[in-house]
Order: C-alpha cells, then structure tokens, then sequence
C-alpha cells in the first residue's frame, strides 16, 4: 500500500469529520479518496481504508461493492453516463446510449482501450425538466441528441474540455474523485460553474414577467400569538 | 383516452395567479449562492429571529404553520421535531438530499442556486431539536450541489451562523457535507443511516423510529432538502402567511417539477393543490403533436395518474381520492405517442437494479416482473403474463422490507388499470415488438 502523504493525511481529514468511535462513517468518503489516487477501487485501496478504519477488508469490500460510482475496473478520464431511466428514454436517452456506444465500441460500464472514456448508462440524474441528459465525470449536459452526443465524446477523445450546460469545468473523474471525498473546489471557476438553466428558472421567471409577487409578510411579527418564553 | 390541451402564448391571469414564488426567487438572483448575496436577500434573519425563541416554541410555531414534510410521505415536519426526545443525550439532525426518485429534479437546483437557505434551516431546526451536528446526505452525482454546500457552510461558519455560539446564542453546530455513492435505496431514510454510517445503504426494521434510535442509535430528526429550506421563509412570514400560501387542508407552496411532453418543462412553484391542466398551460401547453395520456403526480413510486385526471387538485387529500400520492410533486408528463407498458419496463429495470437485496419480495419481484416486462414488449407475451404482474405486485406490496419495494408496485398496479388495451395490443400482436429479447446481444440485454 504505497499511498503518498498527501492521501493519508486527506485520510486523517476526513476521519475527523465524525465523532470519535464513530470514525466508520468515513468508509464511503474515504473509498472516494482511494478512487482519486488509483481511478477504481483496488484491492490496494480496499486494505488502506480497513488499515485506517481497523475493520476487514471484508467489511470494506461489502459496501465498495454495493455502490455504483465505486469502479471495480481502472476506469477512464472522462465517466460519459446516459441517463435511460424511463423519461430520458422517452425523450431519446436509449438513443444515445446506443449511438455513443456504437461510436465508441464499448458497452456499459466499459472503457475505450486508450483509456479516455467509460461508458455507462444511469439511472434517474434528477434533472428530468433538462431530459435527455448526459453528465461527464457528473457535471450536467443537458437536453442531448445523438448528434450533440457525438460532438462531446469526440471532443472528449481529442483531449479537449466542453463546457458542461451546468456544474463546472470538466476535471478528470480522479480530481472529481477528491471532491466527492469532501474536499472544497479550489477552482473559483468550479464554484461559480452555471446552475441557472431555463427549466430551473421556468416558473420564477414567468412569474416575475408577469408581475406576480408572493404575498408580504411582516417579517417582525411575532412567531406565535402568545409572547415568547425565555430563550434559552 | 387523451386530451389536446392548448398552448395560448400567455398563461391566462387565473392560471397565472397560481405562481407562489417563495421558495424558487431567489434562484433568480445570480450569485445568491454566495452568503452576501444571500443576506442582502433576507438571508440569516431568520436564524436572528428564531434565536428569540424557546426551542419548544419554535416546534409549537412549526406545528402551528401546518409545513408538511416536502420528501414524499408528507408528515408533518412540526411533529417530527416534536417527536426527537428532550433527555440529554446527543441529537443529530440529518438531511435527505439524495434525491433520485425518477421524476424527481427539485432539490437539485435548490442546493445549486440557494444553499444557504438550507444551511439557514439546519441550524433553525437543530436548534429546536437541540442538535449540535448536522448532516446532510447528498446524492454522490450531485457534485455541484455538494460544492456549493460545502462553500455555503464554510462561508457561514467564517459569518458565525455555524460553529460555536453562534450569534451568541449558546448554540454550537456544526455541520457537515457527506456525499453518497451511486444508490437510490439510500433516499430511504434508514437505509441512509446505514450509508452514513459506512455500510451497505440497507434499510432497517422499524420500530424503533429513527426519532428514538437513528444516526449512532441515538435520537435523529431527517428531513428532507425542500422541508428544512423552507424554514426561514416560514419563520420570516409566519404561520399563517405559510397557511394562507397553500390550499385548505395543504400549507405552503409547492414545487411541482414538469417534465416530459410540455412546451417548457421546468420547476414551478405554486401554491399547493394545482391542478394539471394549470400546471401545463404554465408550461406553454403540450408538446406539439403530443396529447396527454398519463403523468405521474409525484414521481415513478406514486401510482400513475390518466389523462382524465388532468382537473384533480394535486395536493395530498385529493391526489390520495384520486388513487394515487402526491410523493414529490415530480410531474412526468406522457403522450399518446409513449406507451405506458415500456414506461413501466424501464422503471421496473429501474428497481430490479436498485433494489439493496435485503429482502426477498422486491429482490426477486422486481427481477421477474423485468423478465416478464421483456416477454411482453418482445411479443412472447401472454394473457397469463398480466395475471402474473399482477400477483407479484401483490407478493411486493405490503410484504417488502421498505417503500422501494412497495413504490415498485405502483406503476405497474396503475398502468394494469388504466391501459390494459397498451399490454394487450403487445399480446395480441396488434403493436410490433418493440425489441427481441430473446436474441443474444441484443443491446437491451447490455445494460
């Protein structure tokens, strides 16, 4: 287990998250941080996390396996998942599944032999009012064809970055990996990443065009008819 | 039956009227997500508000305002605090932000443009409950979310709205950003305990509840994301503002996510107990050449609803009158031009491979109702096929271990009742297989 430094004090980070004797709710933080170091779960990552924890490998092994963004094999720079749960594939999610993995000549949950791109579909993204979505490395794509599909993993292949139509810049699924382990975007760019799409804003802005206000409140009035016990 | 509902430019006034922008305006303002954004638009006057009162007062004024839990069941969030014993042992609060329900996009775009507002809530209710840690659980794919929360909550610990003695109250809270890894099961609350606890995101026998023995066995009030982010405005308005906001028996606005067939899907709040019809014509009307055939009121786990139903008030009384739940006010709008039998097949695909495996009604069911789902739309199917959904249904509903199992049921009991003609024409042979199932590699057998 030659982790570096860096990975066992992010480690020691994130166990003090959770009061003491109850360090084992950093398991699943801590199997995000082997991702970001390995790319999947090793077996090497497997015995770190029972090392830190004191628990067996078994233990570990048991809740790696139960969770889908856990990877079992080295997995690609760039995680291209294709929403088919039932509106995406009514509005052509299973359609560009079919023609990225086509293009790619890889199946579900595989990765391209360079190494790039692992394909997987997934199950409902909660952005449904954007169907059919695609996210990389989770940040969103939204409202895809197969055309725009095609685009965006070809430009992924070239080695270019696309812009997301909401979250931040694309980062590698290991880098993505250490923010999922609980550590702070360092990137302002990554912070200020786009979350005002039209459908976020549809009934907010139809309201605001159409002058309609919620009605005022007195934001003084007191919480409850009777006067307020002494606070504590 | 469907039914052609217009698309006028300009929703009229009475439809109009129904916008309730609470929750959602703030989502206009650029930048709110940043915590001098946010307190130029009311941010945290709530929380200074709150802090002038008893914790039992503040429970007594979130009964009082009828705010009713915004994750699905409903339960009202008042009596939840209520429920979290007074006796000195520490209390956590957790926070569901796993949201995933197939449908379901509300949550989302909350934590994305207005975290504060939930940070804001979690320590107005881990005061009431007399929490000192706080949790909230975010679904692991919401990286954007997760960010801005975690930003949200280093910004308001650097303000002194988290930490120790906060506004000088006495009160110390602190609050951390947990991401999830990939599991629906985790939305349901115990199974995310479990998860939150580093092991298989498996749901547990209840009792005892949660509000007695949860997070570390030890008493836990969990709310969902909409429940708690509407705190602050309830405690700046008041509970009868937040009565007067809903409708007779449902307090408060409501966030009713549209997708699918509409001219602009997207999140609308309005006052609770919109109907369908006015939801669609705030939409811009039906998709062009689509007519409604069926819709789900509150997401894939809430019996689907046909297009006779388009004039039901969808609040909770008369979404339960009608036959269904109002779950999460996920609308998902179909046509005549999608079939409710391949609905049904993805979201049962949906389950089988979300099911946690823990107990045998939904570990099975759901795997061979996909089998039998397959046998139908490939054209193998038979009428004794639909006599076997059904008595699988009836093998899930009530006898599995939590409402995942019990939620599978519901389109398939629904879409049996209201679009037998859809299975038939599949049995019958009067509609082309849509794949062959049969078939070595065919590609639906991939995934």
């Amino acid at each position: 287990m030659n982790y570096p430094e860096k990975i066992r004090e992010q480690a020691e980070a994130i166990l003090v998250r959770y009061p003491e004797g109850r360090e084992r709710s950093a398991l699943l933080p801590l199997l995000h941080l082997v991702q970001s170091h390995d790319g999947y779960i090793s077996d090497d990552g497997i015995a770190f996390c029972a090392e830190i924890l004191n628990i067996t490998k078994a233990q570990v092994q048991a809740v790696s396996t139960f969770y889908t963004m856990y990877k079992r094999e080295p997995a690609g720079d760039w995680l291209v998942s294709v929403c088919t749960n039932t509106l995406c594939h009514a509005k052509g999610g299973q359609k560009i599944f079919d023609a990225l993995s086509d293009e790619l000549d890889v199946g579900h949950d595989e990765t391209t032999p360079d190494g790039k791109v692992t394909l997987e579909h997934a199950e409902c993204l909660a952005a449904c009012d954007y169907a059919p979505v695609v996210t990389v490395n989770y940040e969103f794509f939204d409202d895809m064809d197969e055309a725009k599909s095609l685009e965006l993993v070809n430009e992924l292949k070239e080695g270019r970055r696309p812009i997301p139509s909401r979250g931040a810049p694309l980062c590698t699924l290991r880098e993505i990996s250490v923010q999922l382990a609980g550590f702070d975007e360092e990137r302002t760019a990554g912070l200020e990443g786009n979350a005002q799409g039209d459908p976020t804003l549809a009934g907010a802005r139809l309201a605001a065009e159409a002058g309609i206000t919620a009605p005022a409140f007195d934001p003084a009035a007191p919480l409850l008819a009777k006067e307020p016990e002494e606070a504590k | 039956m469907s039914v052609t509902v217009p698309g006028p430019r300009r929703p009229r006034e009475d439809v109009l009227s129904k916008l309730k922008p609470v929750i959602t305006k703030r989502w206009m303002s650029p930048g709110a997500w940043k915590i001098d954004v946010y307190e130029q638009l009311d941010g945290y006057k709530a929380l200074r508000k709150a802090f002038g009162y008893s914790q039992a007062d503040l429970i007594a004024f979130m009964k009082e305002s009828g705010h009713r839990g915004r994750g699905g069941a409903g339960f009202p969030v008042g009596m939840k605090w209520q429920f979290v014993p007074d006796d000195g042992q520490e209390h956590y609060l957790v926070v569901n932000a796993d949201e995933g329900e197939p449908g379901t996009c509300k949550d989302l775009p909350l934590m994305m443009n207005d975290p504060h507002s939930l940070i804001e809530g979690i320590v107005i209710a881990s005061y009431a409950i007399k929490a000192n840690r706080a949790y909230v659980y975010v679904r692991g794919e919401a990286v954007h979310a997760a960010r801005r929360l975690r930003n949200a909550v280093r910004e308001a610990k650097e303000a002194g709205y988290l930490g120790k003695d906060i506004l000088g109250s006495g009160f110390d809270l602190d609050v951390v950003i947990h991401s999830g890894a990939g599991a629906y099961i985790c939305g349901e609350e115990t199974a995310l305990l479990d998860s939150l606890e580093g092991k298989r995101g498996q749901p547990r026998l209840r009792p005892p509840f949660p509000a007695t023995h949860g997070l570390y066995n030890k008493p836990t009030c969990i709310n969902n994301v909409g429940s708690i982010a509407a705190v602050p405005h309830i405690v700046l308005g008041g509970a009868q503002w937040w009565k007067d906001l809903g409708s007779e028996n449902a307090a408060g606005t409501m966030i009713y996510s549209l997708s699918g067939r509409v001219k602009r899907p997207g999140q609308y709040e309005c006052s609770l107990g919109t109907t369908l019809r006015e939801l669609i014509e705030l939409a811009g009307g039906m998709s062009e050449g689509h007519d409604l055939k069926y819709f789900t009121p509150g997401g894939s786990s809430t019996p689907m609803l046909a297009a006779e139903h388009i004039d039901v008030p969808l609040d909770f009384d008369n979404v339960a009158k009608a036959g269904s739940i109002l779950g999460t006010t996920a609308v998902m709008i179909f046509s005549d031009q999608d079939c409710p039998v391949v609905s049904c097949w993805r979201w049962i695909k949906f389950y089988a491979h979300e099911s946690c495996g823990k107990c045998t009604p939904c570990r099975e069911g759901n795997y061979w109702m996909v089998r039998v789902y397959e046998r139908i739309l490939s054209g193998h199917g038979s009428l004794g096929d639909l006599k076997l959904l059904e008595s699988a249904c009836k093998n899930l509903l009530g006898r599995s271990f939590c409402g995942l199992g019990d939620g599978a049921t519901s389109c398939v009991t629904s879409s049996l009742k209201y679009f037998k003609q859809d299975y038939l024409d599949y049995i019958e042979g009067h509609k082309p297989p849509i794949f062959d199932a049969a078939a070595p590699g065919d590609r639906y057998e991939r995934i």
